[in-house]
């Protein structure tokens, strides 16, 4: 790795970064646990009890920061997918990894917990709005990602071509969400919106916040113990990893 | 203008490239002929017309080769020689630019390939592995259409000529499909003979070839190079040319 | 230069650096050339062309079959079956697009070349449009009839299958590119490519679900149209990116 004047490349390298994700990521932890102790308590026993739903709606703390973490997720993928293309860097890569399963389980995760209320609520299962349905194809997106990296054997091309796919996502989330928005809309049949809240009472707004704060915690040390493992398998050949392993 | 008979002394290429290498490196390094070095006679060499710099590449974790220097000055030839699987089909992809390598320049007439990327594709014609023709058309066909994608035009006259001195006689109107492996062979040797290019980088040319086009090949070669082109070849077999600069994989 | 064998007076002449031989401009030569060297490589196999037609119509056929034969039903799903069958059986073409040269390495000697290979690829992904979506445009309304599409509803079918193939031949580039001698190719291009075509799916059925219902189809076509133009930009250079990923 070349070393730049500003040394802005420092901690480009796998070498050095390893060292640094294994101090930051118990930080990243505690704070997550932490911030998701708070919101929700605030969640759970400050929020008031909602007119027309009653107890049930409180879900909405998990689900809502879910779909957010899903979709920020996406884009911060394909952002260091970018670097590693544009640069040529393996780290900015294997950290495009690294996020892709997280993002895919919060993808996953608002849809389950969009699921669990909608059956209380409307009676189904399923229901075909708008956030639900994009968040949908944006957990496809995520299983492409993943089904691509999984199926090309050299990590480079892997990297690259997950990079072009990621770019490519990236530029159609906003068209895609635009157009199920379109779509939904048109259809009047299904256009019970499970998000669509009438005022939200500033405690629950709070206990949201806190949740997605909770959540984008513990992402980020969840990708840097990620990061690690992958780090260790790519550079396993390296004089530093084995050193470290020994 | 062909390199005469190997010197026992680096030429100047080495020393440009590796001052941080001592002199008793050096000759060490030639002392032990299976190094990356390019050993080359030390006459003084023209303005060298396509250079690579401290070539590396790896594949996956396996480093196939380092510190790869070599010059080539018009009417040289460079033998790339190595066991199997050490690198030389990924090393002629990284001079033609497929393959990017993990450090290292690589300049045609002192341009980096990369930034002049479109310069250096009409410079020169590779021939690989891969036959490189489509199954369903003919020779003739074959040969417009891979001129015409690298944007020459050509006439079918020269096109026909071209075929028959290669020995395709007759043969000019098959599908490729109906050609013995020879044949498709000759149909690329005849591309190589219409298209204009100053750098040869052919990979296993004499692969699936009898002996006349063998002879016909190296007579080729010869041509192009005492016109001053520039030729890289890999080859397990021995070459018919007068031996030229080696890198050894 | 003098041929081997030959006197030395003797001379085949050089190719001419010419431009293009029929005089189009440069800048659009490389897809030309492309697209009539796919044309002429379609037209040695015809077969492989009617297939993905055969399964177009098979497709179509099968939602009656599956969901009942009740004209009012029919006619409502038939819109959104006969996109949804257009978009598989387009799919269905796409690892025909750079198999066959990636495997005979002729897809690399085009990267090679000093014409820009974004525009050559221009020229598959055309050429593949020609082939594969032109055809189901023209057989659209046909198809049709066995909906009980009326005049209209056939019209924009056709107009918006005329708009939405070119887009679904442009983004499938991107992912034919991108799963290029990838084990579990077909499937895996199914994958990537269906998510992106979602928007081309809601927008080309929609438009003729609203002429339908009586509303305005203006909006579905810009819209369909702008993503079109978007993709004619951008995806050619995607795909150029992914193929060059894949001739490392």
């Amino acid at each position: 790795m070349t070393m730049k004047p500003l040394n802005t490349f420092h901690f480009a390298s796998p070498a050095t970064f390893y060292p640094l994700a294994g101090r930051l990521q118990p930080l990243f932890a505690l704070l997550a646990l932490a911030l998701a102790a708070a919101g929700l308590y605030v969640g759970f026993f400050v929020a008031p009890t909602d007119a027309q739903q009653g107890e049930g709606y409180r879900i909405i703390f998990v689900h809502v920061p879910t779909s957010w973490m899903a979709m920020f997720l996406y884009c911060v993928m394909a952002f260091w997918a970018a670097v590693g293309l544009v640069f040529n860097t393996r780290l900015a890569s294997m950290m495009a990894s690294a996020i892709a399963p997280t993002g895919a389980m919060f993808a996953l995760l608002s849809l389950l917990t969009g699921s669990l209320w909608g059956k209380p609520m409307w009676g189904t299962w399923w229901v075909w709005d708008a956030r639900l349905t994009s968040t949908l194809i944006l957990l496809f997106l995520y299983l492409g990602f993943l089904a691509l990296q999984a199926a090309v054997d050299d990590p480079r091309r892997a990297d690259k071509a997950g990079a072009i796919l990621a770019l490519v996502g990236v530029v159609n989330v906003p068209i895609i969400y635009f157009s199920v928005k379109w779509w939904n809309t048109l259809h009047q049949g299904a256009s019970v919106s499970i998000t669509k809240s009438s005022s939200m009472a500033q405690t629950m707004l709070l206990a949201m916040l806190l949740m997605a704060l909770a959540f984008w915690m513990y992402s980020i040390a969840v990708a840097l113990a990620r990061v690690r493992n992958i780090i260790l398998e790519r550079e396993a050949h390296t004089e530093w990893v084995q050193h470290a392993m020994a | 203008m062909n390199p005469s008979a190997k010197a026992p002394w680096p030429c100047e290429s080495l020393a440009a490239a590796g001052t941080r290498r001592s002199e008793l490196t050096r000759i060490k390094r030639f002392r032990a002929p299976r190094q990356n070095d390019a050993v080359c006679h030390a006459r003084r060499t023209p303005p060298s017309m396509f250079t690579a710099t401290d070539l590396a590449c790896s594949r996956g974790e396996r480093r196939l080769f380092d510190r790869l220097n070599f010059t080539l000055g018009s009417g040289e030839w460079l033998h790339v020689k190595g066991e199997n699987g050490c690198g030389k089909t990924t090393l002629l992809r990284t001079l033609i630019g497929l393959a990017p390598p993990d450090n290292g320049a690589i300049r045609w007439r002192g341009a980096d390939i990369r930034e002049h990327a479109e310069d250096y594709r009409r410079a020169f014609v590779y021939l690989g592995h891969q036959p490189g023709l489509k199954e369903d058309l003919t020779p003739l066909e074959n040969l417009r259409l891979s001129l015409a994608l690298d944007g020459f035009a050509c006439n079918a006259a020269t096109l026909l000529a071209a075929l028959r001195r290669m020995g395709l006689q007759g043969r000019e109107d098959l599908p490729v499909r109906h050609l013995s492996a020879g044949q498709k062979r000759r149909v690329l040797l005849a591309r190589l003979l219409l298209r204009p290019a100053q750098l040869w980088l052919l990979d296993e040319p004499l692969n699936a070839l009898d002996a006349s086009a063998v002879a016909l090949l190296g007579m080729l070669i010869t041509d192009h190079l005492s016109a001053g082109g520039m030729a890289v070849l890999t080859s397990h077999q021995p070459l018919p040319l007068a031996p030229g600069r080696e890198v050894v994989l | 230069m003098s041929l081997p064998g030959r006197p030395p007076g003797e001379q085949i002449p050089l190719v001419d650096a010419a431009r293009s031989a029929k005089g189009a401009p440069w800048i659009v030569n490389a897809a030309l050339v492309s697209l009539r060297r796919d044309l002429l490589l379609a037209a040695r196999r015809r077969s492989e062309v009617l297939t993905a037609l055969f399964f177009f119509v098979v497709v179509v056929s099968l939602f009656p079959l599956a969901i009942g034969p009740e004209p009012a039903l029919l006619r409502r799903i038939g819109p959104g079956a006969l996109w949804v069958a257009a978009l598989l059986a387009t799919l269905l073409g796409l690892p025909r697009l750079f198999a066959a040269d990636h495997a005979d390495g002729t897809l690399e000697q085009m990267a090679l070349s000093p014409q820009p290979f974004a525009l050559q690829m221009a020229g598959k992904v055309a050429a593949h449009w020609l082939l594969c979506g032109l055809p189901l445009v023209l057989l659209a309304p046909l198809l049709g009839l066995q909906f009980g599409l009326d005049g209209d509803a056939q019209g924009v079918l056709m107009l918006s299958l005329l708009i939405g193939t070119p887009l679904l031949s442009l983004i499938g580039a991107i992912g034919a590119a991108l799963t290029l001698g990838v084990r579990g190719g077909g499937v895996l291009l199914s994958l990537l490519v269906l998510p992106l075509y979602i928007p081309a799916l809601v927008f080309g059925a929609g438009s003729v679900e609203a002429e339908a219902a009586g509303l305005g189809v203006r909006g579905h076509l810009s819209v369909l149209g702008a993503m079109l133009a978007l993709a004619v930009f951008f995806a050619p250079w995607a795909t150029t990116a992914a193929v060059r990923v894949a001739l490392e």
